[in-house]
């Protein structure tokens, strides 16, 4: 069971950097949106005690997909403080029960993941543009991006969510 | 000294996250002042191979594409090559030359973030360097940026660091070309005296004074202008003439005695100091 997880975690982990770095990042909707999806591997990774593993892996994430993206590490920095931030979205989003070895997102109502992975994307997005554009000036752009591109990347994450939701979970 | 220990071993996610957050932004604020990093970029073996395996299965859905366009340069240089009265053999001659041509294939492209980078499948290995011009067939690229063995990465017109000298066909107006990252089918012309007469589609090629570009390369056509905040430059919005969503093939050019003139400009600066 348990190498189980690290081989899934290993080929979410694989999968991801290359869905987002050959095909979302090359998508060009209108002009500029090219989804985030990445998010995603905060939302699927297993709770367990080790958070500093997890931040590390959520770094090395956000790190291979700036080398694809060559944006050095606003990628990086933003699914970072997601990670960093995921007990306290959850803890909103479920109530305290999370914090118990059972926890699954079959226990879960829709309404709940759906507001979670909401705020995952648009923290990250928010991060993420803010860091990447960084200048008042340009305010109006960066909200122009985190709306639009949120909202497709938060359409596209519940598109994979629920297409490869396990059985077990 | 126990209670110090008690307390980092409390909150090491804490201080573990503030440490890699300081990397990465750390990282991010070194290269926006000129230059991408040049330790983490795509040029690199990993990502350059990745990107090189990608592109090879999806170049084959643009090959009638790539076609036409070769079929159209030919054409055009066909022309100018008829409408030469007397071929200048001498100028012909390889050791007069002052420019060479080497081609790439782009393997990675990007234009919606405001600093985009464009990856080529050459390197040093084929004789690429720092700051060498990039052009496809139709206008101007981008300047490489960073060579690996075999893969560059080029810094796209389409970047707000970007700063190409560029000029108004046929006259003497140089200006500077700039990107505001707002929209990718447009770049910005700035510092054009308020006294210079344009028009609304007129070419805009770049300029002899950089080292890079040899002049007249064409870049794009006057969308608008107006004038800037001191009422005394104009700054020109200039439709690009390459679709920079959609690119396949790339020409590097690199100047033969580049490196000569840089001394002596630097040469010159010193002296003056």
């Amino acid at each position: 069971m348990l190498t189980n997880n690290v081989v899934l975690t290993a080929a979410r982990f694989v999968l991801l950097v290359l869905a987002q770095a050959l095909i979302f990042n090359n998508l060009g909707f209108l002009g500029y949106i090219n989804p985030m999806i990445y998010v995603l591997f905060v939302y699927w990774y297993p709770i367990s005690k080790n958070r500093s593993l997890f931040l590390i892996l959520c770094f090395a994430l956000g790190f291979m997909v700036d080398l694809f993206s060559d944006s050095l590490a606003l990628h990086s920095a933003s699914i970072l403080t997601v990670a960093f931030l995921r007990p306290l979205l959850m803890r909103f989003c479920f109530g305290a029960n999370f914090e118990f070895q059972g926890f699954t997102y079959k226990n879960t109502t829709l309404i709940q993941r759906v507001s979670y992975l909401t705020l995952l994307v648009f923290i990250h997005h928010t991060l993420f543009y803010t860091l990447e554009i960084f200048s008042f000036s340009h305010f109006l752009l960066i909200l122009k991006k985190i709306i639009s591109v949120g909202f497709v990347s938060l359409f596209i994450c519940l598109l994979i969510s629920s297409l490869f939701a396990s059985q077990q979970d | 000294m126990q209670r110090i220990l008690n307390y980092i071993l409390g909150n090491r996610n804490t201080i573990l996250y503030l440490f890699l957050l300081l990397i990465s932004l750390a990282l991010t604020f070194n290269a926006r002042s000129y230059h991408q990093s040049k330790a983490f970029n795509s040029s690199k073996w990993v990502t350059g191979t990745t990107y090189e395996v990608s592109n090879s299965i999806s170049s084959y859905f643009n090959l009638g594409e790539v076609n036409k366009n070769l079929v159209e340069e030919n054409k055009r240089l066909r022309k100018q090559l008829f409408n030469i009265q007397q071929l200048p053999e001498n100028k012909l001659d390889t050791n007069n030359l002052s420019f060479e041509l080497k081609t790439a294939k782009v393997v990675k492209n990007s234009f919606s973030s405001p600093r985009n980078y464009i990856t080529i499948n050459k390197g040093k290995k084929q004789g690429l360097a720092q700051d060498m011009g990039v052009i496809t067939h139709i206008g101007i690229l981008g300047i490489v940026e960073n060579v690996s063995t075999n893969f560059a990465t080029v810094q796209s017109v389409l970047n707000t660091n970007s700063r190409i000298n560029a000029k108004i066909k046929n006259t003497n107006y140089f200006g500077s070309l700039e990107w505001d990252g707002r929209n990718y089918k447009e770049v910005q012309l700035i510092d054009i005296p308020r006294s210079v007469p344009l028009v609304v589609g007129d070419t805009i090629v770049t300029g002899g004074m950089s080292s890079i570009f040899p002049e007249n390369i064409p870049i794009g056509v006057i969308k608008k202008y107006s004038l800037n905040q001191s009422q005394s430059l104009f700054t020109i919005t200039v439709g690009l003439f390459n679709d920079m969503a959609n690119l396949n093939t790339a020409y590097i050019i690199s100047k033969k005695d580049r490196q000569e003139q840089l001394d002596l400009e630097n040469q010159t600066i010193n002296a003056n100091q």
